[in-house]
């Protein structure tokens, strides 16, 4: 930053034919109104937004309709007033043709328009009532990644430099052009306010020498207001100067280190159409909800800038320039970068700076018709340093990781090698489908990573729970062994031995008294008493595992405590009964014997 | 109303495959020329024996792999290669030679290895080193020797067919000679260099007209590099290859060819701005093709001084023509917001 007049060229980089004095000619034109505005509720991150409003509801213009629960997505406000008709799956803007729940809101007449709070003297309130504000008025990136602005007002790092992109590399379009030429002092405004936010120290802003009209604009309105710290830098025409990066080696020399974001430089870069979309929701109070575009190609009758309401059909549009066109295609942005939109019926939304329509002839369809020759011209143009032909090869042959040594991840997609490529090939359709199935492999074994770490903890857990219970299974079983000893040693088997004894004593008696059939009735009566001699040692046999038990969920404060008490207490009682019974019958066989005996 | 999306960018800037190759041919005709005026016809009836032969054979291969014969042909790659047979050839090279050369660089070098652009090796000089070894006596011995004022009487057209036809020159005497590298080669053991360079005998002999040739070969060479046809990243190379190493081992003429000779003797500019910048078989980064550049001329020196052949670009290319993957592995540019370039060929080991 210390030479201030120094510019670092781009390298690599195309001159494709400009195509820019199609639509640039005339003023902004206000579009007429649309019957139907369109505004899809989805993120493109997947998320959806919610609605706040139901069918038959009347809007106003700037009203809040539908918001996020994510921080990474901008608020839906309704760009026309008119009542909410539906909120059904509507075709969107994108390449795939694919519907997107939407808001369909039937615009009236009424032209009634709810604005917020103006913040005149934005010079003396708070950065975070202003970042508050840009959340509120839902303002994106207009340049064309439609990222939530207030996001890049709360960086993590001091941002010291803040670059205003009035490059406009792509041919075609003109939105940055006209908007710069007719409304240079509200984006300066729009940049002393973003300064003011990060309190960052200067503002560079960037044209491509190729828009004299503009830069005239720009320099008239930094003479007008007070601004030393912003300063105008007219680069050369090359494609893609316009490209964030690009931009800032072109404008510092310095390079956005790969995977990182500008500022971890210390470095914001902002659209010239998102500063002044910022200046009109501080100043005025206005929502985000039209902007400008260019509407292009040699098909249509009028092409020049309109004010679009964001939510305004493709269709309606065309209408607007050229009765009854059936397109050839619609390209929906630059003809570098830009997508093909499948469906007329789509919006446009807040990154939807041009809509080409061409012919034929001016946009072909292409296909690959020729083999790679290696001739090396899109090494030459490619503004990233990679070797186009290789990433090539590469994604033919699904050598994902040659891709990556190969820096596949740092290509910009910015379309110069396809341009030059004399074979015709869509290399940049092969770099990205060798993207998606990288991401999607990484993924996948992220998930089978993933399955795999939880199959292994299941089986560790397992693991550990068996060995828990087999360890407490061997402490209870030694724990009703030394109970069970400790019974044998004692009373149990003192009893136990006794009775033993004197039964047999008795039997002794018995047998030498009298020898045979009071032995037989005897040993009946002797059998009864072992029988519930055995039965009360069972019933003692449960008690003590019932015991044990208790023991364990009393050491683990298990919840069947009382439970187990209340069936041991049982137990304890049936052993009880079991012995005495047995007593008494032994008593009963004693006394029989004696009698006998006496 | 639903169209059909196609992927961006939307507009292209084609200098087509064929109009690349019609340049390059249109770059290779006044070294063509040149050499029809000072060798006589029979550049040009091996030229075009070689261009016919390619179209033939290549419309058989692409008959036989199910391609598109008309798109293919049509793309002039099969044109120039026979261009280039024609322009390597001895000028009294036998028909056959001319036909069995072609036939291996089309079907062999390119169609088997999967056609345009997939050849590992550059057809032209490949095809050129097979018949070298295979018929070493037709391919060492009809050389032409220099025609016109300073020459030998020029041969008609018609005594240059039959040369050509009935696969000998013997019916006329003393037309062939030693190529201007062999000759001095040969003749430096015994004579000094000034001795060797102010007689008639290889002034007005063998040298005569080569230094033109080169010319016009750095002529069409430098129209290509205007016309961005190729960069100057390989011929640049080669010519520093073939440079430093004569300044280093031929500073003294009289033991070895001196850097003149090197450079306008024998078939360095063809090499190096038609041969060496041959796209398919060569590095791929700019740096890559320095380094290829360097080591065909490097190897070129080499085998002139230390080797048996007269000439040594065709195999000093083949060589680099085996190394140019290994190259490419280890000469990837640094790209945008790296520290460094990747080298190496797994993502785990070997780079950084």
């Amino acid at each position: 930053m210390s030479n201030n007049d120094k510019l670092w060229p781009l390298k690599g980089g195309i001159h494709p034919a400009q195509m820019k004095d199609v639509s640039n000619g005339t003023p902004i034109k206000q579009l007429s109104q649309p019957k139907e505005i369109i505004l899809p509720l989805n993120h493109s991150n997947g998320a959806m937004a919610t609605p706040c409003v139901n069918v038959g509801d009347q809007v106003k213009k700037g009203q809040l309709i539908a918001t996020f629960n994510i921080p990474v997505a901008t608020r839906i406000h309704a760009s026309l007033s008119g009542t909410i008709t539906a909120i059904e799956p509507r075709a969107i803007a994108h390449v795939s043709g694919l519907q997107a729940q939407s808001i369909v809101i039937t615009t009236d007449q009424s032209g009634q328009i709810e604005i917020l709070p103006k913040i005149d003297d934005w010079k003396s309130v708070s950065h975070d009532l202003l970042i508050r504000r840009i959340e509120e008025a839902g303002i994106a990136g207009l340049g064309g990644a439609g990222f939530p602005t207030q996001i890049k007002y709360r960086p993590h790092t001091q941002i010291n430099t803040l670059i205003v992109n009035g490059v406009e590399c792509e041919p075609y379009i003109t939105s940055d052009d006209v908007l710069m030429r007719e409304h240079s002092e509200q984006i300066v405004e729009g940049t002393l306010i973003a300064l003011k936010i990060l309190s960052a120290k200067d503002a560079i802003i960037a044209i491509e020498d190729n828009k004299p009209e503009a830069i005239g604009a720009i320099k008239a309105a930094l003479n007008k207001l007070d601004t030393y710290n912003i300063r105008l830098r007219v680069i050369p025409t090359k494609y893609p100067s316009g490209g964030e990066k690009q931009l800032i080696y072109i404008l510092t020399g310095q390079e956005v280190s790969s995977g990182n974001i500008p500022a971890s430089l210390g470095i914001l870069v902002q659209n010239v159409g998102t500063l002044y979309a910022l200046r009109q929701a501080v100043v005025d109070g206005e929502p985000l909800t039209q902007r400008v575009m260019t509407l292009t190609g040699s098909a249509v009758n009028n092409p020049g800038n309109y004010w679009v309401p964001i939510g305004t059909p493709i269709q309606h549009i065309m209408n607007e320039s050229t009765r009854d066109l059936i397109p050839h295609k619609i390209v929906m942005g630059g003809p570098m970068m830009g997508f093909d939109v499948p469906d007329a019926n789509a919006p446009i939304s807040k990154i939807t700076n041009c809509i080409i329509i061409p012919t034929k002839q001016e946009l072909p369809t292409f296909s690959d018709s020729n083999p790679c020759i290696r001739c090396g011209k899109c090494e030459q143009v490619c503004p990233v340093n990679l070797l186009p032909q290789k990433l090539y090869w590469n994604a033919k042959y699904h050598e994902w990781e040659q891709a990556e040594l190969n820096s596949l991840f740092d290509c910009i997609e910015c379309g110069a090698c396809s341009w030059i490529c004399p074979s015709e090939i869509s290399l940049v359709q092969y770099y990205r489908y060798a993207k998606s199935e990288i991401k999607k492999e990484h993924l996948d074994k992220v998930k089978s990573d993933q399955a795999r770490h939880r199959f292994e903890d299941r089986q560790r857990r397992l693991e550990k729970l068996a060995a828990e219970k087999e360890s407490k299974r061997k402490a209870r079983a030694a724990a009703a062994a030394k109970i069970q000893s400790n019974k044998d040693n004692t009373t149990e088997s003192v009893l136990d031995d006794q009775a033993k004894a004197d039964i047999l004593a008795s039997l002794a008696r018995v047998k030498a008294k009298k020898p045979k059939l009071t032995t037989k009735v005897l040993d009946t009566k002797v059998v009864d008493t072992k029988a519930l001699e055995l039965a009360w040692q069972k019933t003692e046999d449960v008690v003590l595992k019932a015991k044990a038990k208790l023991l364990i969920a009393q050491q683990e404060n298990s919840a069947s405590v009382p439970a187990l008490t209340t069936a041991l207490g049982k137990l304890e009682e049936r052993a009880k009964k079991a012995k005495l019974t047995w007593q008494d019958a032994v008593k009963f066989d004693a006394t029989t014997i004696d009698d006998i005996e006496q | 109303m639903i169209l059909t999306p196609s992927s961006s960018p939307h507009i292209r800037n084609n200098p087509s495959i064929t109009s690349i190759m019609l340049w390059v041919t249109a770059a290779l005709i006044p070294g063509l020329i040149t050499l029809i005026y000072f060798y006589g016809w029979g550049y040009l009836i091996n030229s075009l024996i070689a261009i016919f032969t390619a179209l033939g054979s290549e419309s058989v291969i692409l008959r036989l792999r199910h391609r598109n014969i008309y798109k293919t042909l049509t793309d002039g790659s099969a044109m120039l290669t026979g261009l280039f047979i024609g322009i390597s050839m001895p000028g009294f090279a036998p028909w056959w030679v001319i036909v069995i050369a072609t036939v291996f660089a089309i079907v062999f070098i390119k169609h088997l290895y999967g056609g345009l652009g997939q050849n590992l090796f550059n057809p032209a000089m490949g095809a050129f080193a097979l018949v070298l070894i295979s018929f070493p006596v037709p391919m060492t011995t009809s050389w032409v020797a220099p025609m016109g004022p300073n020459g030998i009487e020029r041969l008609s057209l018609y005594e240059h067919v039959q040369i050509s036809i009935r696969g000998t020159h013997s019916d006329f005497d003393g037309v062939t000679m030693a190529t201007p590298l062999d000759h001095y080669k040969t003749n430096i053991q015994n004579k000094t260099a000034d001795e060797l360079l102010e007689t008639n005998e290889f002034s007005n002999g063998p040298l005569y007209g080569i230094i033109w040739v080169n010319l016009a070969f750095l002529f069409g060479g430098l129209l290509l590099l205007a016309k961005k046809m190729i960069t100057w990243h390989a011929p640049t190379g080669l010519l520093l290859g073939v440079g430093v190493m004569s300044l280093l081992f031929s500073s003294d003429p009289d033991i070895r060819m001196p850097i003149s000779l090197h450079m306008m003797g024998g078939a360095t500019m063809l090499g190096a701005f038609f041969i060496a910048t041959d796209p398919a078989s060569t590095a791929t980064s700019n740096k890559g093709k320095i380094i290829f550049g360097l080591g065909v001329g490097v190897l070129t020196y080499i085998i002139r001084t230390w080797g048996n052949f007269p000439d040594a670009i065709a195999f000093s290319v083949l060589i680099m023509n085996f190394a140019a993957p290994f190259i490419d592995y280890y000469t990837r540019p640094r790209v945008y917001g790296k520290s460094g370039s990747m080298k190496g060929y797994s993502l785990r080991g070997g780079n950084k």
